[in-house]
């Protein structure tokens, strides 16, 4: 099953996207533990291209798809038309370095490896596609 | 969207959330932080019995405090999450870096 939420750049914003991704998960029966921490995940690339590449313009809109097939890892995609910031050339700082260095940033590229399985980066249509595919286990 | 209240207990601060921090509210919660210091509280307790959630956004905040704490000597101890806020510092193994109590009782005696 296919779910579409379409949102503003406006971080005022992500409480819906979270919403609407629990709200997609639990219709499927994933455990609350990874319906949390995939909120998280997702939590994190949104703000990211909210604030990155869209500078929170409330008017530039993006996508956020989930693809739920039982059995299958689930696929999310978050689709726009900024600049592509791939995470997967970043390396995250070490969170030695974030508490020396005082950052408040940094935390959220780690986050988001350590909980999704994959992050590819695709371009469909002069769109850019994010996929994060995440692997959970179905009640 | 989150709620911040803070009262003063036996010379402690304590800092109560009550709802979500992410990146549109994770500001308040350093401006909650910065004052409690500005008021030359040297003890800080968290009350995250009604946290329902807290990004990356919202973690970095207690980072980005430890260093100036320890140079200060300022104590701060978090208190009283949820399993699921629990984990989400967990993920990032921050268990180890921030000081976290059970509950009010228990994150007394750590700063006491």
């Amino acid at each position: 099953m296919k779910y579409v939420h379409k949102v503003g750049c406006s971080i005022e914003n992500l409480k819906g996207v979270r919403d609407f991704i629990r709200v997609s998960l639990k219709n499927h029966g994933v455990a609350d533990l990874e319906i949390s921490e995939i909120v998280l995940a997702l939590d994190e690339m949104c703000s990211n291209l909210m604030i990155h590449a869209h500078h929170c313009n409330p008017e530039d809109l993006f996508e956020l798809h989930i693809d739920i097939d039982k059995n299958d890892p689930v696929v999310f995609e978050i689709v726009d038309d900024g600049t592509v910031f791939d995470i997967n050339q970043f390396h995250a700082p070490a969170l030695d370095n974030i508490v020396q260095e005082k950052r408040k940033g940094g935390l959220g590229i780690r986050l988001v490896k350590s909980i999704m399985d994959k992050i590819e980066y695709q371009n469909r249509s002069g769109r850019n596609v994010c996929r994060l595919i995440k692997s959970v286990h179905f009640q | 969207m989150i709620h911040i209240r803070r009262i003063q207990e036996d010379g402690a601060d304590v800092i109560a959330l009550i709802g979500e921090i992410d990146a549109s509210s994770s500001i308040e919660l350093d401006l909650a932080i910065a004052k409690s210091v500005g008021e030359g509280f040297e003890k800080i307790l968290v009350d995250c019995g009604a946290l329902e959630y807290i990004s990356s956004a919202g973690l970095g905040v207690f980072m980005s405090y430890i260093e100036e704490f320890k140079d200060r000597g300022i104590r701060m101890v978090l208190f009283g999450m949820s399993d699921k806020v629990w984990h989400t510092f967990s993920i990032l193994g921050l268990g180890e870096l921030l000081q976290i109590g059970k509950d009010k009782v228990e994150a007394k005696q750590m700063i006491a």
